[in-house]
């Protein structure tokens, strides 16, 4: 029986493989494989160019030609073309392989210009390692080189020399294949070949850096790093982008302790190695001369702020606490920010608000995000699940602008795999090219939309408008899209003119019509998603508990916990504003710039007590503060974060951070102990241990599995699943992280299969949603009790809806303000090369709103809400529907946050000219 | 002198001035091959075909029948895809038939679309053949307003769109996979086989049959006399009738309709009816048996006969029926340099060999004329050469060594590589000595 199992599994084995014979050696290859890819994970490096296992190969650089006998005798053929076949031999060694393959070098090297001292690829290039070890030591070329004008510029952040170029259509193959920017191209033809831009149309992607990553010579070069370093002198760590919350694996490296580069890694389960520009040379902040330095105390009745040490300044903010404690209670504390740090900064930082300063008024997202509760609350999707639903229903900002890298991989998932998205925005957005169907509403009115499209006894007139805007018949089309299969939802605020409430309705109304949905939120800010894992929301605790569920389990350990919920960013600034709060903690927090309303923000500023800021920066809201304490930044601390998945990964410390500055759990701890108390750790290492003991949702990630090859993917908190291994390493070019590849070598989790919550335990569909808790005893869970005393992870009901949609105000235009990749955040501010591709706060207007006024695009418009009045330059969009008015979200100067009432359902906006109008013919006649 | 006495098939109209007018075309026999085909079934249609043994006559000579049977079964659309990119030098066949008898062409598609079933069929017509796409036009949308081709044809019920595309001036286009690229819309270059065969991943990675103007000219005759009395012309391998185009130094250059097989090279040079001979009487030095790309031959091989096989066992190719004389006058470095030069301008730069190997011999080639050329630089032309198309060469038989037939391997995507080498390696094989004094005189003995 045993034996028949045996010889089954073997037969079965035998279909799944086929036999090459490589150098001589028989290996096993995928069907479909590759040769150039089955030799790589054999060992056999070919040597390559243009092949790139992320992108469709072409065959152009004939560097792996080698020779295959296919059972017609053996032929010269590219390995990056052959797809394996059974009793293919494959010869990389031969006279024959050898000869054409010098011959292609030759070729590459004839034109070359051979500048390999002044190359920033010298030292990490393909085409000089290929030389060094293959190549002639002499040319026999005597003629002119082939010349171009080098280097030019592409865009602002690459330049381009053609000199090197080699022709191998990758970063051409990159953008029109993976980032759907096609700004490059081939021109000219044969020996003139050359990449180059459209007349007048730079590289403007958000992923050109890519190209520079992937470019197999020195021929595209990343103004940020361009004569900056020696890859030689490069020092480098494994680490995660923080610049959003997809957390995209990296290479961080430096030189002199500068860091000088990033560069993205290989996992399948995130972002393949791609990253968003941002995300790619922010680092040019960390090392900003701006950075704080040293601890800055303003002295009682003093203007300025003046450098103090630690001590003193500590001490100043221990007392500034103290007495707000002891004055006003400790409720009059209250805790904004910590979604900027490491899961174990915001862990520190959550103990110590709930222990020493006895306040649950802490919030690590500014009135910009979603509701804590819905973001832990909600069953979870992975990027992966996402994009292999049936259907992805986008409900939330343009995720081009606010997470690029998922972008990448939802454009991929429509273009290259047939995924089917649906898009429900107030404006157009990156994605709506790629949607099947794309629906308009009115800014506040989502959740009728919604509703018409999921709840099928909400008959939708034919002469109705659902959200007001779509048609009947749209709504109809796209309701049938979302009843197709599989369903997940991208969750996050399409604009911040409105409150979350609509939305946060919405999503209570697709999970009652089709409760299998899973969600994917979107929210920007680096470690949002950790921050609130770690209990940085009112009335929730670390582990994704409730305060009063979490009490009796976190007592153990922590000291007192508050007695009821705190208030959240809006209560918050809304309090301070009122002179009730005696003491506002700022940690890495920017209210002024970050909160939709900024009058009421500046109120708060004023109207709290004693103001204490943790911040990498003086921001305008930590000039205002008391005590400004400098914090340690991206690439000067080590620890994990979180991304919208709940994939926990690692960080690790490349430079020492300027001056005393610090991390932000140390000053915590620090602060802790200048309290008279101690929050019980030393290390990175021991907050995450006691996360890992107390944290139900974390419970069995320990430090040990992060650092394993498994935890080098990621992986997803709340999912307690066996390893399951799989497949070699990934196949990633020699050329594109240096270094790195050997901790790729690793097995890894098929977090498809196991992470999507939902999907892989269905949860009862009468019970609405569920997050199965974590069970330590490995029963069969499903139960929604607590295990051994660990309370259950908390589970989001959807509250009563907020009531129908805000009355129409006819004479008024519904203002919708939403990031841009690139904006007046304090990273990209500081960061040379990005800042100025901020694009400014312009007003896209709908031409037929526009008209009337008698100006078009370029006019200075004045902008009026109840709120306040900012001048703007007007444009012309066709993208937004009539009625709307469009403005990028914290763009230097005035902007949307000026005209903004937190406490309104909707922004509601009139314009006046101050342009004078163009004289056009047709207009001014009085018949 | 052997001439055939065959009858010409589609070169029959090109003395009627009225050939390219529905009318004209209608007076001498047009559109009743379609009507003969459309009472038969597509199988029937495919039978004649393949019985006819119709070679390609594009330059790879792969027969058009056997062609048609590789379509996957039951993938649909299906496209078709006439191929009039004429443009290896020496070539000027398909030009005549565009020009000429427009109809004639439409008409093969026609009948070629409905045995494959294929609905929409392209005809791409090279750049700068300004009267063949006007005639083309003409013809098509007279075609279409007669009802011979659109919807319904012929009431038949079987519908089929012809759509006309204008090249814009690249060679390579010529290649079938560049031409489905620029078809697309995409810079013309070359597709790699595999995986791309036309016939299984074709336009718009649909299956698609691209065939030649002058082999689809063929189809109207084959339809109505017959695949078996196509079959009978020429001999048992080579057969039917083809269009040759004769230049160079023979006293009547011109496009010649000749019987396959039976005729030979030295016939197309000699016969009164064909070349008339050498001009002012010289003596042959080599020529081109099939277009540019081809390896040249030598007088040696003047009786081989129009047949694919005996011309690629002899080291060349029949290609694409043009046959470029050379007489004693001829420069064999600078005759070879003006060919390297041609396809060096059009290489389109895709693969490394082609776009650096090319230009790199023509710039040898260059220096080597202009008397800066050193006697190393032959072995280095050579290499280069084999670094492009690896291995022997092919060439005819000479003193003792054996020939190397065709074709030529490649380290390229697409012969045009390996035709850059043809007229450096087959002008060096045979007339080393007069590169010899090129290279110590600085010039040469012709002139």
């Amino acid at each position: 029986m045993a034996e028949a199992d045996q010889k089954e599994k073997e037969e079965e084995k035998e279909k799944t493989t086929v036999t090459v014979t490589l150098d001589g050696q028989d290996i096993e290859a995928e069907p479909g494989e590759l040769v150039i890819a089955a030799a790589e994970r054999h060992g056999t490096y070919i040597p390559r160019f243009c092949y790139h296992p992320r992108m469709r190969e072409v065959g152009m650089c004939r560097m792996c030609i080698v020779e295959i006998d296919s059972g017609r005798g053996p032929a010269l053929q590219p390995a990056c073309m052959a797809p394996v076949a059974d009793g293919m031999k494959v010869d990389t060694e031969s006279a024959r392989t050898k000869k054409a393959q010098d011959g292609v070098l030759e070729f590459l090297l004839i034109n070359h210009p051979l500048d390999c001292p002044v190359c920033d690829k010298g030292g990490e290039c393909p085409l000089q390692d290929q030389t060094l070890a293959f190549g002639p030591g002499e040319s026999r070329f005597v003629e002119e080189k082939r010349h171009f004008e080098k280097p030019i510029p592409i865009s602002d952040l690459v330049y381009l020399d053609r000199e090197r170029c080699v022709l191998c259509d990758r970063c051409t193959r990159f953008a029109d294949e993976v980032a759907g920017d096609p700004l490059i191209s081939f021109i000219d033809r044969g020996n003139h070949t050359q990449v180059n831009t459209f007349p007048d149309d730079p590289f403007a992607s958000y992923f050109s850096g890519n190209t520079v990553q992937i470019c197999p010579v020195g021929a595209l070069l990343a103004r940020p790093y361009r004569f900056r370093a020696r890859p030689w002198d490069l020092d480098q760590v494994e680490s995660t982008c923080t610049a959003c919350s997809v957390g995209c694996r990296i290479a961080v490296q430096s030189s002199s302790n500068r860091l000088v580069r990033k560069l993205g890694v290989d996992v399948d389960p995130v972002n393949w190695g791609w990253l968003c520009d941002k995300g790619r040379f922010d680092f040019e902040a960390v090392g900003s001369d701006d950075r704080l330095g040293a601890p800055l105390v303003r002295a009682p009745g003093a203007e300025d702020l003046a450098e103090a040490s630690w001590s003193q300044a500590l001490a100043a903010a221990a007392e500034g606490i103290t007495r707000a404690r002891i004055r006003r209670g400790p409720e009059s504390i209250a805790v904004l920010g910590g979604a900027r740090g490491t899961n174990e900064d915001a862990y520190a930082w959550s103990k110590l608000a709930r222990t020493l300063l006895g306040t649950d008024s802490v919030d690590a997202q500014m009135g910009d995000g979603l509701p804590a509760e819905a973001v832990v609350g909600l069953p979870r999707a992975t990027i992966d699940a996402a994009c292999a639903a049936d259907t992805i229903l986008l409900l939330g900002p343009d995720v081009k602008e606010e997470l690029p890298v998922l972008y990448l991989r939802l454009r991929e998932a429509v273009v290259e795999r047939g995924a089917t998205l649906v898009e429900l925005s107030p404006v157009e957005t990156g994605m709506t090219r790629y949607a099947e169907a794309s629906l308009r509403y009115r800014p506040g009115e989502v959740t009728e939309l919604v509703r018409a499209l999921v709840d099928e006894s909400a008959a939708v007139g034919d002469s109705e408008r659902p959200g007001g805007l779509a048609p009947a018949s749209a709504v109809r089309e796209a309701a049938a899209l979302l009843r197709r299969g599989s369903l997940v939802c991208l969750l996050g605020r399409p604009s911040l003119a409105e409150p979350a409430q609509p939305v946060v309705d919405a999503a209570g109304v697709l999970l009652d019509a089709l409760p299998e949905t899973t969600f994917l939120p979107v929210l920007r800010r680096g470690n949002v998603a950790g921050a609130l894992d770690m209990g940085l929301a009112p009335g929730l605790l670390p582990g994704r508990i409730g305060l009063d569920q979490g009490r009796p389990w976190l007592a153990r350990e922590w000291e007192a916990l508050p007695g009821g919920r705190g208030l959240d960013a809006q209560g918050i600034i809304t309090a301070a504003a009122e002179g009730r709060v005696g003491c506002l903690v700022l940690v890495g927090a920017d209210p002024l710039a970050d909160f939709p309303d900024r009058e009421l923000a500046r109120r708060a500023l004023a109207g709290a007590g004693f103001v204490l800021a943790v911040d990498c920066f003086l921001t305008d809201s930590s000039r205002r503060a008391d005590v400004v304490l400098p914090a340690a930044a991206f690439g000067e601390k080590s620890g994990t974060t979180t991304n919208i998945e709940g994939r926990v990964s690692r960080l690790h410390q490349k430079v020492t951070a300027p001056g005393t500055a610090r991390a932000d759990w140390m000053i915590a701890a620090e602060l802790a102990f200048h309290l008279g108390g101690d929050l019980g750790f030393d290390s990175v290492d021991t907050i995450w241990d006691e996360i890992e003991r107390l944290a139900p949702s974390h419970q069995g990630l320990t430090r040990a599995r992060l650092a394993s090859p498994e935890g080098f993917d990621g992986i997803v908190a709340g999912t307690v699943h066996d390893a399951e291994t799989h497949g070699g390493p990934p196949s990633m070019a020699q050329t594109d992280s240096p270094g790195i590849q050997g901790a790729l070598a690793h097995t890894k989790v098929d977090t498809l299969a196991s992470s999507a919550m939902g999907t892989a335990d269905k949860p009862d569909p009468s019970s609405g949603l569920a997050m199965q808790p974590p069970d330590p005893s490995g029963g069969g869970g499903g139960g929604t009790g607590t295990v051994a005393g660990r309370p259950a992870v908390l589970r989001w009901t959807p509250g009563p809806s907020a009531g129908g949609p805000p009355p129409l105000d006819r004479y008024s235009l519904r203002l919708v303000t939403s990031r841009r990749l690139y904006d007046d955040g304090t990273f990209v501010h500081h960061s040379p090369s990005l800042a100025p591709l901020a694009p400014g706060a312009r007003l896209g207007v709908n031409p037929a709103d526009l008209a009337p006024l008698g100006v078009g695009t370029g006019a200075r418009v004045q902008v009026t809400s109840g709120r306040g009045r900012v001048v703007l330059e007007a444009v012309a969009d066709p993208g937004v529907p009539q009625g709307s008015v469009a403005l990028a979200w914290n763009q230097p100067g005035p902007g949307a946050a000026d005209l903004i009432d937190v406490t309104l359902a909707v922004t509601e906006v009139r314009l006046e000219t101050l342009s004078v109008p163009a004289p056009t013919s047709g207009r001014g006649s009085d018949a | 002198m052997a001439v055939s006495d065959a009858a010409p098939i589609i070169s029959t109209r090109f003395d009627q001035t009225d050939a390219h007018t529905l009318d004209g075309y209608l007076r001498t026999g047009g559109y009743a091959a379609l009507r003969k085909a459309l009472a038969m079934t597509p199988d029937q249609v495919l039978e004649e075909v393949k019985a006819a043994n119709l070679a390609g006559r594009g330059g790879a000579g792969f027969p058009a029948g056997a062609k048609w049977g590789f379509l996957p079964e039951d993938v649909f659309p299906r496209y078709f895809v006439v191929n009039g990119d004429e443009s290896e030098p020496g070539t000027c066949k398909d030009r005549p038939l565009m020009e000429r008898d427009p109809h004639q062409l439409i008409e093969g598609l026609l009948i070629s679309c409905y045995a494959v079933g294929a609905a929409q069929a392209f005809i791409y017509v090279r750049g700068e053949m300004a009267l063949a796409q006007e005639r083309l036009a003409i013809a098509l949308n007279g075609a279409y307003a007669a009802g011979y081709v659109g919807k319904d044809i012929l009431g038949s019920g079987w519908s089929l769109d012809v759509v006309l595309h204008w090249g814009a001036g690249a060679y390579i286009v010529g290649e079938e996979t560049a031409l489905i690229e620029s078809l697309e819309g995409q810079r013309g270059m070359p597709r790699l086989k595999p995986p791309y065969f036309p016939a299984a991943k074709g336009l718009y990675m649909q299956p698609t049959v691209v065939n030649n103007v002058e082999t689809l000219s063929y189809i109207p005759w084959v339809l109505q006399h017959g695949g078996e009395a196509y079959a009978a012309i020429g001999t048992e391998k080579a057969t039917g009738l083809r269009l040759f185009a004769l230049s160079g130094h023979v006293r009547r250059p011109g496009v010649y309709e000749v019987e396959m097989g039976t005729t030979t090279f030295r016939d197309l040079v000699e016969a009164p009816v064909y070349g008339g001979g050498m001009r002012h009487g010289n003596a042959l030095k080599a020529f081109i048996p099939g277009g540019a790309s081809a390896p040249w031959l030598y007088p040696e091989q003047l009786d081989l006969g129009l047949d694919a096989g005996p011309v690629g066992a002899a080291g060349s190719m029949l290609g694409s029926g043009a046959v470029v004389i050379m007489d004693e006058t001829t420069c064999a470095v600078r005759a070879a340099w003006r060919l390297v030069r041609f396809f060096a301008h059009e290489s389109c730069g895709k693969c490394t060999p082609c776009r650096e190997g090319g230009a790199w011999l023509e710039k040898i080639m260059r220096r080597i004329l202009d008397g800066y050329g050193r006697e190393e630089d032959l072995d280095l032309l050579l290499d280069v050469g084999d670094n492009i198309s690896p291995g022997p060469f092919p060439h005819p038989a000479s003193d003792g060594e054996d020939a190397v037939p065709f074709p030529f391997k490649q380290t390229t995507i697409c012969p045009l590589g390996p035709s850059t080498v043809s007229p450096v390696y087959s002008s060096i094989w045979r007339f080393r000595d007069e590169y010899l004094v090129h290279i110590k005189e600085g010039g040469c003995h012709h002139g």
